[in-house]
Parts: structure tokens; C-alpha cells; sequence
């Protein structure tokens, strides 16, 4: 799979007026292997954007050439319109967050929070004072002599947070902070980070591998694959209009099949399936007739109840695999078009039917749902 | 919680105490892992406990008195040395009576040397007169005879040494050890130009203490290198740290001895480059320059393997933490990555001094007079003047003075904290 490229500065890196700009920005290790390409981005001020994609996408790169530990091959990063290449980490004031939290062992709570004012040259009472306004923020006030090893990885992340912003920096970076936490924590975290933003006021780049927590968090998600960046967009536009591909296979769940455009007519398509079928769809990244495609829907978006299916819904016949039970949602494997793997996802509402495996139905979905992307 | 306040032992299901039960079910796995340390414990007890033990009997053992002139030990406990006179008939009656039989044994020679060591002319008294008691006769008085053989028995200071020494027991060479000695007249110093343990267990020490210095000025910085590498770098550095275990010690420490001396390839080298005269070599080996530069060298590894063990787990994100609160890259080095490897300098520095503080082989080669330590005097008084008493009180002196050092350092930066892999 060869994911289309957004071509040029993608939207809003216009460069100059962004708080945070990357300009063109490329890194390679060994001289051989480009890790990011031609990196653009502008992240405005009080803006949350979370840089998404699986490991080795070149996300957490860009965070450290942000930070300051990594030195961009080519290309130039701005912060505040200032370039900081040749600036060091200490002396770019950028709050961050690490992966395992990284609170010094050796330290108690109260002596890392206060160790960013130190080196500060800050006095002794304003240190005390912030330090109990940082811990005050995350709910860790009485914990401020324990050491990190004698708390709990929510509230080591709470200290970690509170740490990165103890010394009120404009901007704080996050290395994939919550994954070390189980799932419930996980989302109390989320949110609370998000809070914290959000009243401070602080620009926030947050690294993850976690889509849900992308979605829930951001203000944008840029998908990073392949040292790129696949698409930039807010959470409801990058889940409900991915724009090649790997977005619609990255960001939550899709069912796909292949065919051939068969032609193409202002916003309608139509598609020849593999087996034969031919369906209509909405050319979002195809051109020309004759080209292969990946024709994407999203399970929720697939319909069995005729009386619910809207006008000009299009429908093919599919055949019941396996009904899964799932509370609040049920979610059904079909055969459709020759693929096995073709997932559809109903509400549990009062009229909602349970399929039973090998019965035949009729599916459907609208033609704007039914995106026809790169192959 | 609340659950727990109640008081007694548990119980498990079917009534009996928990404890039991557990304690019965690990017993096979208990056994088990004593089967697999068994042919070590026995080689450990064989090898080093009772090595140890006898060593530390021997430094108080003192029966070749008591069982070599047992009749004259007993006769002579109404005579006082403070009367300043040799003892009478009796005392001598039981001594010639007690060296026939010694002479037959030939013991009295060994006699003769324990006793040299408290007061030097006491062997050959003892040779001597060995070699006439045949032909003294019974009848005469003893005393006389004995005088005649050599006037010093009727001096009461033999007397008196005889009697001090006579006990099963003795404090003796622990005294000497630190450079006292048990007279009849009580514990006194030695004579000032005696006087050579003290000096030596300070010399152990101080310089101990600065090889283990110079091992961590040198160690550290090789440490983080290595730990901060590329794993296949690493691991190629990492034999050339290893390098010196893998040459003989007596080879390594005879380079030293070619680079090192006055007509040696260093001071040619100075030489040459017009550092120092011709003149005006530097001494170099010989004395305790020579022995803290070549076990330096020696001990280095012993530094650098914890250190490098307790780096490779500091995580480079603290120092980037560090960084990017605003610490300059050497406030960071100081306030967040030094405090995290001490375990690491605690667990080498350790090492290092106590194998320093036991070391034997280098500063007999490169000590000179000036750099030998205590354990050289030990193995003289093992090995050539056979005063294992003395050599076994001199180490056990050793073994306590490393335990308290041990004892002090878990005080200071406890032993937890001490981290070997």
C-alpha cells in the first residue's frame, strides 16, 4: 500500500504564524534512511495537537527535535517565530512529559517539582509556593514528601504533569504519558490532562499510539505513517473523512474492499468490486476511471434494517457468519462481496433484530459513507 | 483491613496452623535447593570457614609451653618475678627433667624459637643447653650445672618469659600485632625502632584508599562511555577493559616493572623529551608510587564492572527530564545522573578496597621498602619466619579492620545501596 501524500504545507502550516512551526523539517540517523519527510506543521498557541500513528512512524522524532535532544537533519523548527535549532534543550523552556514519567528517584515529590525553579535561580519561598500550587493542581498536595517509588503510576503521572508545568512553560510536550496505565485511570487521565490545557492555556503536542485517546483529547490529530504526515484534521473529520487509506484503516474500525472505478461523475463514483458486484461510492481519492481503489465504510454506517435505510441507499446481499453480543452495541461478521471479514455494527435498541449465523440479509449504507480511497 | 484486627494465628481449612502447613509444603523445595549448594557449601566449609577458624585459633594458641616443660610450668607458679632473683633448686630440677624428655621429642628447639620471639637469644639458650643435658649429672644440684652451661638462666628475665608465656593461651601475638608485647612486668610498647605493624596497617589503609580514588577518577568516566554506546561498541571496549584479567598478574606487574623503573621506558621517554634531567629520574617503582600506579591498573575492572552494571539501568530519559526543566547539561550530570549511580561507586569502591587492602603479590614486586602493605608481613611471618602466631593474629587484625570498614560503610551509605550487577 502506497498512502497518497497530502501535497504541499497542509493546511494552516502556512509557516510564520503558527506558535510552534516545522519547516520542511527532515531526519535521518544513519545518513541513509530518511525517519521524518519533509515534515510541515503549524500548531497555533493554546492549541492541543496530538501526533498519531504506530511506532516507528517518526512521531516520537519530531516530539524529541521539538524538545531539543534531537537535531533536525534539514529543515528549520520555530518556536514563537524564533528558529531553536541550535538552541539546547535547557534553554528552550518547553515543559514535557516522559513515557515512564522519568521523576527522579533519588528526589521527593516536593524536590522535583522544586528542581526546574532551582536551576532557575527562584528563591526559596516562591519555590515553596509553586510547588504547592502545581501539586494543588493535580490533587497531590499531601503527597509532597513521599518519594516516586512509593506512589502509584496515576499519581507518579500526576507528578510528572504537575513537574512539567511547575515553571509555567507555554508549551508542553507529552511522550505517550498514559500508557502505562490501566484503561480506567487511562481515561480519568485524559480528561483531566485536557482540563488542565485548557485552563492554563498552554499548547500541548501529545504523542500516542492510542486512537481513542487522540480523538478524545485533541484539538487536531496529525496521523503520522511512514515519517509523514498523513492527514491533519480535527477528531470528527479525521474519524468520519479519512482521506486515503491508512487513515480509514488507522483511526477506528472499516471494512474494506477492492475493485476498479469504474467511472467517475462529480461526486458519485462507481465501483466494480472484485466479485463482481459494482456499488456506488464517493471518489475521495480517486481520479481517473480504470484505477484501482479500496472502498472504505465504516461498520456503524452499515444498515440491515430496510425501513431504516434511507433513500437511494444501495444494498447487497450478505450472509450472516457470526452475531456477537457486545451490550450496548451488537456487532455482526457477514460474508460480503467474496470477504468474510466485512463487520457491522448495530445499536441495541428496543427494535433491533439478533441475527442468527448463516441467515441472509440485505445491506446497505449511503454512497457518501462509502469512500472510495487509494489501493 | 478490619478483617485482620483479629487476634491468633491463621488456620487453614481443615484447622491446623497455617504456618505449619506452608512451612511443610516448602520444605521439599527447601531441601531441594540445599542438594544443589551442597557441593559448594562443603567446598566453601572445607576451604575458607575452616581455614579461617584455625587461623583465628592459632592467633591465641599457645599449649607448646604448657605441654613442653609441663613439670616446670608448675613449679614455677610460687616463683615471682619481682623478686629479681632466678627461682631455686626445685624450678631447675623440673626444667632438666622436662627438656630430657623434650630433647628425646627434640621439641625443645621449637620451644626455644616460640620463646625467641618474645625474647631474642631464648633459641640458642634452649639449643645449648639441649645439647649438655646428657652430660650433666642427676646428682649435682641443677641450678649450678645450668649456670655453668650458660649464666642467663640465672637471669630472671628468661624466668620471667617462661612464666608469662606458660598459659594455654595468649593475648601475645595479637599484642605484637599492634606493636606492644606482654612482658612479666605487664602489656608495654615496643622499643621506637620495633615498632613496624601500626605504620603498616596505615600504609594499607591510605593507600588502599587512594587506589580505590584513583580507580573511580579513572573508572567513571569509562563507564558512562560504555554505557552510553552502541551495544557492539560497547561490548569491543568492554574487552579492552577486561584485558588486563586476562594476562598473569606476575606478568602484568613485571611490565610495570620495565616501563616503570629509573633506566625505564617512562622516565626514557621524560628523558628524552627534556621533562626531567638525566639526572633527576623520577622514582617510580620501588617504593608506594609504584604500588598505587600498578594496582590502579590492576583493580581498575573490579571499579568499572559495577559501574558500568548500575549506569546501563539509569534510563537517558532522567537526564533529558533533567534538560528539559532547564538544568544545564552538567546540573543535570551532577544533581540527577551521579546520585543514581552511587550504588554503582559504593559496590566498586568496596571491591576495590578490600581486594586492595588483602593484596600481596604487586607490592612485594613493585613495593620496594616504602610501598609493601601488611599482607606482604604476613606472608613473611607464613613463610619465612614461621611465626604463623604472629602472621595468623596480623590477619585476623586484617579480616576485623575490613568487616568494621564494611560494618561502617553500610552506616554511612547502607548496603542496600550497593548494586554488583
Amino acid at each position: 500500500m502506497q498512502p497518497q501524500i497530502m501535497g504541499g504545507p497542509l493546511a494552516g502550516a502556512t509557516g510564520g504564524d503558527g506558535f510552534v512551526v516545522f519547516d520542511r523539517v527532515q531526519k535521518s540517523y544513519d545518513g541513509e534512511v530518511l525517519v521524518v519527510k519533509d515534515l510541515n506543521l503549524s500548531i497555533a498557541r493554546g492549541e492541543f495537537l496530538t501526533m498519531l500513528g504506530p511506532s516507528g512512524s517518526g512521531k516520537t522524532t519530531c516530539l524529541m527535535m521539538l524538545a531539543g535532544f534531537e537535531t533536525a537533519t534539514h529543515g528549520d523548527i520555530l518556536l514563537d517565530g524564533k528558529p531553536i535549532n541550535n538552541i539546547p534543550p535547557h534553554k528552550r523552556g518547553i515543559g514535557m512529559v516522559f513515557q515512564n514519567y522519568a521523576l527522579f528517584p533519588h528526589m521527593s515529590v516536593g524536590e522535583n517539582l522544586s528542581f526546574p525553579l532551582e536551576v532557575r535561580g527562584i528563591g526559596k519561598a516562591e519555590r515553596d509556593e509553586k510547588v504547592k500550587r502545581a501539586l494543588d493542581m493535580v490533587q497531590m498536595g499531601e503527597f509532597v514528601n513521599r518519594r516516586p517509588a512509593q506512589l502509584s503510576g496515576g499519581q507518579q503521572q500526576r507528578i510528572a504533569l504537575a513537574r512539567a508545568l511547575v515553571f509555567e512553560p507555554e508549551l508542553v510536550l507529552m511522550d505517550e504519558p498514559l500508557g502505562a496505565l490501566d484503561k480506567q485511570l487511562r481515561e480519568h487521565m485524559q480528561f483531566e490532562i485536557t482540563r488542565l490545557a485548557h485552563d492554563l492555556g498552554i499548547t500541548v503536542v501529545y504523542v500516542t499510539h492510542d486512537q481513542t485517546e487522540a480523538l478524545t483529547m485533541s484539538d487536531n490529530v496529525a496521523v503520522f505513517e511512514d515519517g509523514r504526515i498523513q492527514q491533519l484534521d480535527p477528531p470528527d473529520k479525521l474519524y468520519e473523512e479519512p482521506m486515503n487509506s491508512f487513515v480509514a484503516q488507522f483511526i477506528g474500525e472499516n471494512n474494506t474492499l477492492s475493485g476498479v472505478v469504474q467511472q467517475i461523475s462529480g461526486d458519485t463514483c462507481t465501483v466494480r468490486l472484485d466479485s463482481g458486484e459494482v456499488i456506488e461510492a464517493n471518489p475521495v481519492n480517486v481520479h481517473a476511471p480504470g484505477e484501482r481503489t479500496l472502498v472504505s465504510i465504516r461498520p456503524e454506517r452499515v444498515e440491515y434494517n430496510r425501513a431504516r435505510l434511507q433513500e437511494g441507499a444501495f444494498t447487497l446481499k450478505a450472509e450472516v457468519l457470526e452475531f456477537i453480543y457486545m451490550g450496548d452495541v451488537f456487532r455482526t461478521r457477514l460474508r460480503v462481496a467474496g470477504r468474510d471479514d466485512f463487520i457491522m455494527k448495530t445499536r441495541n435498541a428496543p427494535d433491533a433484530e439478533r441475527l442468527e449465523p448463516g441467515q441472509t440479509i440485505e445491506i446497505g449504507w449511503l454512497p457518501r459513507d462509502c469512500r472510495a480511497l487509494d489501493a | 483491613m478490619s478483617d485482620e484486627t483479629n487476634s491468633g494465628p491463621v488456620l487453614t481449612a481443615d484447622g491446623r496452623s497455617l504456618k505449619k502447613s506452608l512451612q511443610r509444603a516448602l520444605r521439599r523445595e527447601k531441601l531441594r535447593a540445599l542438594m544443589l549448594i551442597a557441593p559448594l557449601l562443603l567446598f566453601v566449609l572445607v576451604t575458607f570457614i575452616a581455614p579461617i577458624g584455625d587461623m583465628l585459633f592459632r592467633s591465641v594458641e599457645n599449649r607448646i609451653v604448657s605441654e613442653t616443660l609441663p613439670r616446670t610450668v608448675i613449679a614455677l607458679q610460687d616463683w615471682e618475678y619481682e623478686s629479681g632473683e632466678a627461682p631455686g633448686e626445685a624450678v631447675f630440677a623440673a626444667l632438666a627433667e622436662d627438656l630430657r624428655e623434650a630433647v628425646k621429642a627434640k621439641t625443645h628447639t621449637r620451644l626455644g624459637t616460640r620463646l625467641n620471639y618474645e625474647l631474642s637469644g631464648m633459641s640458642s639458650l634452649f639449643r645449648q643447653v639441649g645439647r649438655k643435658l646428657r652430660r650433666m649429672d642427676p646428682d649435682k644440684p641443677w641450678r649450678e650445672q645450668f649456670l655453668k652451661v650458660n649464666k642467663k638462666w640465672g637471669d630472671p628475665e628468661v624466668w620471667g618469659v617462661i612464666q608469662t608465656y606458660s598459659s594455654p593461651l595468649t593475648a601475645g601475638y595479637f599484642l605484637n600485632a599492634v606493636d606492644l608485647r606482654l612482658t612479666p612486668r605487664g602489656v608495654e610498647q615496643r622499643p621506637e625502632n620495633e615498632r613496624v605493624y601500626i605504620m603498616l596497617f596505615k600504609r594499607t589503609i591510605l593507600l588502599s584508599g587512594l587506589i580505590t580514588f584513583m580507580t573511580f577518577l579513572l573508572g567513571y568516566p569509562i563507564a558512562y562511555l560504555l554505557s552510553n554506546l552502541r551495544m557492539k561498541t560497547a561490548n569491543i571496549l568492554m574487552i579492552l577493559v577486561l584485558l588486563p584479567f586476562w594476562t598473569s598478574l606476575l606478568v602484568r606487574t613485571s611490565a610495570w616493572k620495565v616501563l616503570l623503573q629509573q633506566q625505564g621506558v617512562i622516565n626514557d621517554v621524560l628523558v628524552w623529551l627534556g621533562l626531567i634531567a638525566d639526572d633527576q629520574r623520577l622514582e617510580l617503582i620501588n617504593n608506594a608510587t609504584g604500588t598505587v600506579i600498578a594496582m590502579t591498573h590492576i583493580l581498575l575492572p573490579f571499579m568499572i564492572l559495577p559501574l558500568y552494571s548500575v549506569m546501563k539501568t539509569i534510563p537517558p530519559s532522567y537526564v533529558r527530564a533533567a534538560k528539559s526543566l532547564g538544568a544545564r547539561p552538567f546540573t543535570a550530570f551532577r544533581r540527577v545522573y551521579f546520585p543514581q549511580s552511587i550504588p554503582g561507586i559504593g559496590a566498586g569502591a568496596i571491591l576495590v578496597f578490600i581486594l586492595a587492602i588483602g593484596y600481596y603479590i604487586t607490592p612485594a614486586l613493585v613495593g620496594g621498602r616504602s610501598g609493601t602493605f601488611i599482607s606482604n608481613r604476613i606472608a613473611y611471618h607464613i613463610s619465612v619466619s614461621l611465626n604463623w602466631g604472629l602472621g595468623a593474629a596480623l590477619g585476623a587484625l586484617l579480616l576485623v579492620l575490613v568487616l568494621a570498614l564494611y560494618a561502617l560503610y553500610d552506616k554511612i551509605v547502607g548496603i542496600d545501596n550497593v548494586k554488583l550487577g
